[in-house]
């Protein structure tokens, strides 16, 4: 995985609230096989006018003029400015692996859905949580400035803003090691190989059921 | 020292190893695959050069992308190139690594979280996951399980653990008995009209009260099915006679002394008396009436007796603009009556509300009643092959096909329309799924969640009406 430890860049607020993860990448794009090449299809019903199909060619789409991600002064955004209960409903990690796509590195909210929060940290992808009272003010400050940039330090974890005000939010200590070393969990589990092995066995003799393969 | 709650007992039993950081890998007893959300897993798996940690506790099915129609073709009948290539992608990926998978041919192929209980493979006590949200059904069975990421997937394979951190408990409490009519889906939907789509994020709820400990399994799985509609990941209900007399005779169910040894400890899997819960809260039973939702989030809903609300009686401005873009989207007036909302389709299905009782609740309101003139179409899309044949051996096939409704082959079909079951844009749809998002069921379409009976009664008048004047 993709190492985070600091990230600097031009900020796109996405003022709605309950961002489900339908509306970040839509199903018929999840018939793709593959991780990557989701990013043109990102926000999809909202970014174009007519209806995206998989495999097309999305430079000659209609853009919808009034969705954000389509004005000029975002256009090469990298941090996510959104409001309450980002990513709920479906698990698909296509959400985080479309923004991931598209270029995004950061998404600050007042709240996340547990499994699209989740599913950021495996993609190298920082969801910060901040107070609403905080988000309700960078909302006001990137619609105010164009350019507004913010700069992201998960060593310290602090959201510092072009004034130098400075912002600090909570991570989970192995979520935050993982990120900061570009790990891949599935070599730290690993690691206690030995553990998950004394486990199951001890299973298989008390609660023989839950290793029957069937009749 | 306070009692366990159910959540705090799964959790130690599957509880491989706490973390000093406050991390744990929790140990999965079952994983569910489908094609979608496991491409990108066995391809992980293979690029790191690993093999499943432990084959046997994975099973895996196609019911995303599968068709409801033409299935006598198999894999020939799947049209679209890209969705084709999805299906052989898992069919190849479980004979490769010799995972148990029931193709789109075999009579158990169905909706994941229809199956899983159907074997038996989802068994009382055990820790399920599955690529897909609506793996919180499963805890009907007092069990731990809710739905992951294509990474954890991954994980799961090659390390049979997840890594978790511990949640909050919750106590959603429905008191007293049900009305006539009313189902666990009108609960379901009540609940989450209550306490919100966010309501439950970072919260195991357990349901419990009367009016769930008298509802059937099918009735829990719907429940708990839509958990991840109030933000929670893990929905379920402590283990009681009704768990352990579905359990009793399925493939993967325990035999003779196995069985013995597993009822005595599924007969622990419940709250104790003296537990304590970070959130608990309280509905009446008997006031819920049938649920119809009107807008683009699972929590825009009200009883069918209600009206749209009117924004302007919004205080709260970020509710407003969000009433008014829903209002706007789905085509609807402020104040408007619910029964006054004219349907164009109507879906009876998906992990929600596809199985048999789902089914016997709806033939019996279409029963010596045709669907309605102006309807476009009205479909009824059986959870697998298995409640298919059992639902013709009742007969609802012909009741179903007597009132004009059609009578599809399994899959999670226009819940989420990856397959060719859709709707056309500004089209209005009664449907037994779970999610109303904007363009969820088609491109445009518009959404109203509703019970298996409320989508039978709609699609018999054409509009939204009480069920419960129908079963007079």
């Amino acid at each position: 995985m993709r190492a985070f430890t600091q990230h600097q860049g031009i900020v796109a607020p996405m003022d709605r609230s309950n961002v489900d993860t339908d509306m970040i990448i839509p199903k018929q794009f999840l018939k793709s096989i593959k991780r990557t090449g989701f990013g043109p299809n990102l926000f999809d019903e909202l970014r174009y006018l007519d209806e995206g199909k998989p495999d097309q060619d999305c430079s000659n789409r209609p853009l919808n003029p009034d969705f954000v991600l389509n004005q000029q002064r975002y256009k090469s955004a990298s941090v996510l400015l959104a409001r309450t209960n980002f990513g709920c409903g479906s698990s698909r990690e296509h959400a985080p692996w479309a923004l991931d796509d598209y270029g995004f590195r950061v998404i600050i909210a007042p709240s996340f859905a547990d499994i699209f929060y989740n599913n950021c940290f495996k993609n190298g992808l920082l969801p910060i949580v901040l107070e609403e009272e905080v988000v309700d003010k960078l909302f006001r400050e990137t619609e105010e400035t164009e350019g507004y940039q913010l700069t992201v330090d998960l060593e310290t974890k602090t959201v510092i803003t072009p004034s130098g005000e400075s912002f600090s939010f909570e991570v989970d200590d192995f979520r935050r090691h993982c990120l900061l070393n570009g790990l891949d969990d599935i070599g730290v589990t690993l690691e206690d190989a030995e553990t998950i092995r004394a486990y199951e066995s001890s299973r298989r003799k008390t609660a023989p059921w839950l290793f029957n393969a069937g009749n | 020292m306070a009692g366990k709650t159910l959540y705090d007992k799964l959790w130690d039993d599957h509880l491989v190893k706490q973390r000093d950081d406050g991390s744990a890998l929790i140990y999965i007893d079952r994983q569910l695959l489908h094609e979608v959300t496991s491409p990108q897993a066995f391809e992980g798996l293979r690029l790191a050069g690993r093999k499943p940690w432990r084959v046997d506790a994975n099973i895996a099915t196609p019911d995303h992308n599968v068709p409801t129609t033409d299935r006598d073709k198999g894999i020939d009948g799947i049209v679209d190139p890209v969705s084709r290539t999805q299906v052989e992608t898992l069919d190849k990926n479980c004979d490769e690594f010799g995972i148990l998978e029931f193709k789109i041919k075999d009579q158990r192929q169905g909706i994941v979280h229809v199956i899983g209980p159907e074997q038996g493979a989802t068994l009382p006590g055990m820790s399920i996951v599955c690529g897909d949200s609506h793996t919180s059904t499963h805890g009907a069975f007092g069990c731990l399980a809710h739905g992951i990421g294509t990474s954890e997937v991954e994980h799961v394979l090659a390390t049979q653990c997840l890594v978790q951190k511990k949640m909050k408990n919750m106590l959603v409490r429905v008191n007293g008995t049900l009305g006539t009519g009313v189902t666990g889906k009108d609960v379901v939907l009540a609940i989450i009209g209550k306490i919100g789509t966010a309501g439950g994020t970072g919260y195991a709820i357990e349901f419990g009260g009367e009016a769930i400990r008298g509802l059937s399994m099918e009735g829990r799985m719907t429940i708990c099915n839509m958990s991840i509609e109030a933000g929670a990941r893990v929905g379920m209900v402590g283990v009681d006679d009704t768990t352990i007399e579905y359990v009793k005779g399925r493939p993967f169910s325990p035999e003779g002394e196995t069985w013995d040894k597993a009822v005595e400890y599924w007969r622990t899997l419940h709250t104790d008396d003296d537990a304590v819960f970070d959130k608990v809260v309280e509905l009446d039973g008997a006031a819920i009436q049938p649920q119809v939702s009107w807008g683009t989030s699972p929590e825009m809903v009200v009883g069918v007796d209600s009206a749209v609300p009117d924004p302007e009686k919004e205080a709260d401005p970020i509710k407003r603009e969000g009433i008014v873009r829903a209002l706007k989207y789905m085509g609807l007036q402020p104040n408007q009556k619910i029964t006054d909302i004219k349907l164009d389709r109507v879906f009876i299905g998906s992990c929600t509300n596809s199985r048999i009782e789902d089914l016997r609740e709806a033939a019996a309101v279409v029963k010596g009643r045709k669907v309605a003139a102006g309807l476009k179409q009205a479909m009824v899309v059986p959870g697998s092959g298995l409640v298919k044949a059992q639902a013709e051996r009742e007969g609802l096939d012909k009741v179903f096909i007597e009132a004009g409704l059609e009578w599809r082959d399994p899959g999670c079909s226009m819940c989420l329309a990856m397959n060719a079951d859709k709707l056309g844009q500004g089209e209005h749809c009664a449907s037994t799924s779970n999610r109303n998002f904007e363009g969820r069921q088609g491109f445009g379409g518009r959404t109203h969640l509703v019970s298996p009976a409320m989508a039978a009664a709609a699609a018999v008048t054409g509009h939204f009406i009480d069920v419960r004047e129908l079963l007079n």
